[in-house]
């Protein structure tokens, strides 16, 4: 957030919608993204987050709206606008019968790029995405993190400025998640747009200067992380355990502490300022909860508070 | 290119080992231009990657269909049917519907999984797709690749029919463009299926027994046309494979196809291939951009 990125949007959207039959999968959702900034879609799955995410990869027409990138029209100019995007896709299709470097290759090949280019390219991507020595390996040899970080480098083949990124973590574990965390980040001080999607809030915390919180392919909220925690939730949660068959029962005497309260089937959540307060609170009431835990608010209890549901279910 | 001298190198202003990418403008441009190839050269780079396989087939496909039916059962033919076969012998007679079903053969299997593959299994369209290539490009470069997968199999296929004396006529060679083109004839449209289909529930494999089987079998491959039950005669006359050896036979040996007949033959095999080429287009540009 060192940076104020200014100018006009590389990526602009209104009243964006795209219908199936009847199913509104994206909903007359408005955004703008500076250049340089990282915009995330924060939502559930279905949201309309990907189908969001392929309109503006100049892969899927729009039902209605306008979209423009580095403003062009993807569906006028579809080559102009993908030769300006690096695109890593919610599932991989790297080609499983090239080998590793072959891959990067092939794809540049794609932007018309000469080999004498692509080769060193080729050598610095695999550096990039910690690959180097997997470079004639085989792809189906690798594993799940190693396959998302060889996309990313072939995203990255054509310089691109602007980076979709669609639920980019999703399915890894938590030790290749940051590993490719830092990778993007080292890519967003770069200077390069990153627009992700993703129902992790601590994905979006980590990497989005700015993120929309959609659902049913709506816009729920707008903001930097930080903005949406101040203006949806409290400073503090207390998380409450009374036992599955409790929660529910218990959360009528817990009326008037803290600002709100929120009855889950495995916990309640107290919404306050000072979560301690609120816990001396509790059990001057004469409550004793199995377990209790102040933590800080986060995006998922933005999500929670604006959709009544939960992020990942 | 020349040298660079140390004041291009300023000029430029790009350090020596980290060259940079041209502006997305021009890889739009180039790729508006040259995409099918581009799209091409990343479809036979993946078949090279088990180009022994092909080879090996290519090669034993040939030598064992002209060995076991060329040879041992023309050897019994040609004591009890000599002249049956327009005054050749029944090697070749054979050899050039040997020739355009292997090339069609391999077109089946070309044009089904590796098409199932690039929407659903491995998703490999889906790379190209988000690239500046359109979805017409990658179906004309897969098309390409095949086309020129086919050609080299038949090439092989031709080489060995005329090592085993099987293509006595001077033009013979030229049964390898009609061959390929008897492929795409069958393989484009299938193309068009296979795109469409979104689940393998085992359709290619029925395509394979109820389709490519009795084609093989009936399209006066091992017999003339005519010598089948007049009921049965159209299975030639909507096959690929009949229109193919007809025009082969033509090439290999002078048998004998009037003019207009041969004109049909290869206008029946080009409408086909535009046919299924054009519908595939539609179902590409429709799977892929949804």
């Amino acid at each position: 957030m060192s940076t104020t990125p200014s100018g006009p949007p590389v990526i602009s959207a209104q009243q964006l919608s795209k219908h199936y039959g009847d199913f509104r999968a994206v909903d007359g959702i408005s955004f703008d993204v500076p250049a340089g900034e990282s915009f995330g879609l924060l939502g559930p799955n279905g949201a309309g987050k990907s189908t969001t995410m392929r309109m503006i990869g100049g892969v899927s027409q729009r039902t209605s709206g306008r979209l423009t990138i580095m403003g062009l029209d993807p569906e006028e100019h579809g080559p102009e606008v993908r030769a300006h995007l690096g695109v890593v896709p919610q599932q991989d299709n790297l080609d499983e019968e090239l080998r590793v470097r072959d891959n990067l290759l092939v794809y540049g090949r794609y932007f018309g790029l000469p080999m004498s280019y692509l080769r060193p390219k080729a050598d610095e991507l695999l550096e990039f995405a910690q690959l180097t020595d997997k470079a004639t390996a085989k792809v189906d040899a690798l594993s799940g993190g190693m396959k998302r970080r060889l996309t990313i480098a072939r995203s990255l083949i054509n310089e691109p400025k602007i980076l979709l990124l669609d639920e980019p973590t999703t399915g890894l574990d938590p030790q290749a998640r940051h590993i490719l965390w830092d990778r993007l980040f080292r890519l967003k001080e770069s200077g390069v747009t990153l627009i992700l999607t993703t129902h992790y809030m601590d994905e979006a915390e980590q990497l989005c200067d700015r993120l929309v919180v959609v659902d049913k392919g709506r816009i729920m909220a707008e903001g930097s992380p930080a903005q949406l925690i101040r203006d949806h939730s409290t400073r503090e949660v207390l998380e409450l355990r009374f036992g599955s068959e409790r929660n529910t029962t218990v959360a009528a005497e817990l009326q008037g502490i803290g600002e709100r309260l929120e009855p889950l089937p495995d916990r309640v959540l107290i919404y306050a300022d000072d979560g301690e307060a609120a816990l001396e609170q509790v059990t001057s009431r004469g409550l004793r909860p199995i377990t209790s835990l102040v933590r800080r608010s986060s995006l998922e209890d933005v999500f929670l508070r604006l959709t009544g549901r939960s992020l990942v279910d | 290119m020349t040298d660079p001298t140390p004041a291009r190198v300023q000029e430029t202003a790009a350090p020596p080992y980290r060259p940079s990418a041209h502006p997305p403008a021009v890889s739009a441009a180039r790729a508006r231009t040259f995409g099918s190839w581009y799209y091409a050269e990343h479809v036979l780079r993946s078949m090279n990657s088990y180009r022994w396989t092909l080879l090996a087939s290519s090669v034993g496909t040939p030598v064992l269909y002209l060995f076991a039916m060329g040879v041992g059962l023309a050897t019994l033919v040609d004591r009890t049917a000599a002249g049956a076969f327009g005054g050749v012998g029944y090697l070749a007679f054979l050899a050039p519907a040997l020739l355009a079903s292997a090339t069609i053969m391999t077109a089946a299997t070309e044009f089904t999984y590796p098409v199932m593959d690039g929407f659903k299994w491995r998703r490999v369209y889906y790379g190209p797709h988000a690239s500046p290539l359109s979805t017409d490009q990658i179906v004309n470069g897969h098309i390409i690749a095949i086309t020129a997968r086919l050609t080299a199999t038949t090439i092989i296929y031709f080489l060995i029919v005329a090592a085993f004396g099987a293509s006595p006529s001077a033009a013979g060679a030229a049964a390898i463009p009609v061959a390929v083109l008897s492929g795409l004839a069958f393989g484009l449209p299938l193309m068009a299926y296979s795109a469409g289909v979104e689940e393998d529930k085992g359709q290619f494999a029925l395509v394979m027994r109820f389709v490519v089987t009795p084609m093989f079998l009936f399209s006066g491959t091992f017999f003339p046309l005519d010598t089948l039950p007049v009921f049965l005669r159209w299975i030639g006359w909507i096959s690929p494979l009949w229109h193919g050896t007809e025009l082969g036979r033509a090439l290999t040996y002078g048998y004998d196809v009037p003019a207009w007949l041969a004109v049909v033959h290869v206008l029946f095999l080009l409408v086909l291939a535009v046919i299924g080429w054009r519908r595939a287009r539609t179902v590409y540009a429709r799977r892929l951009g949804r």
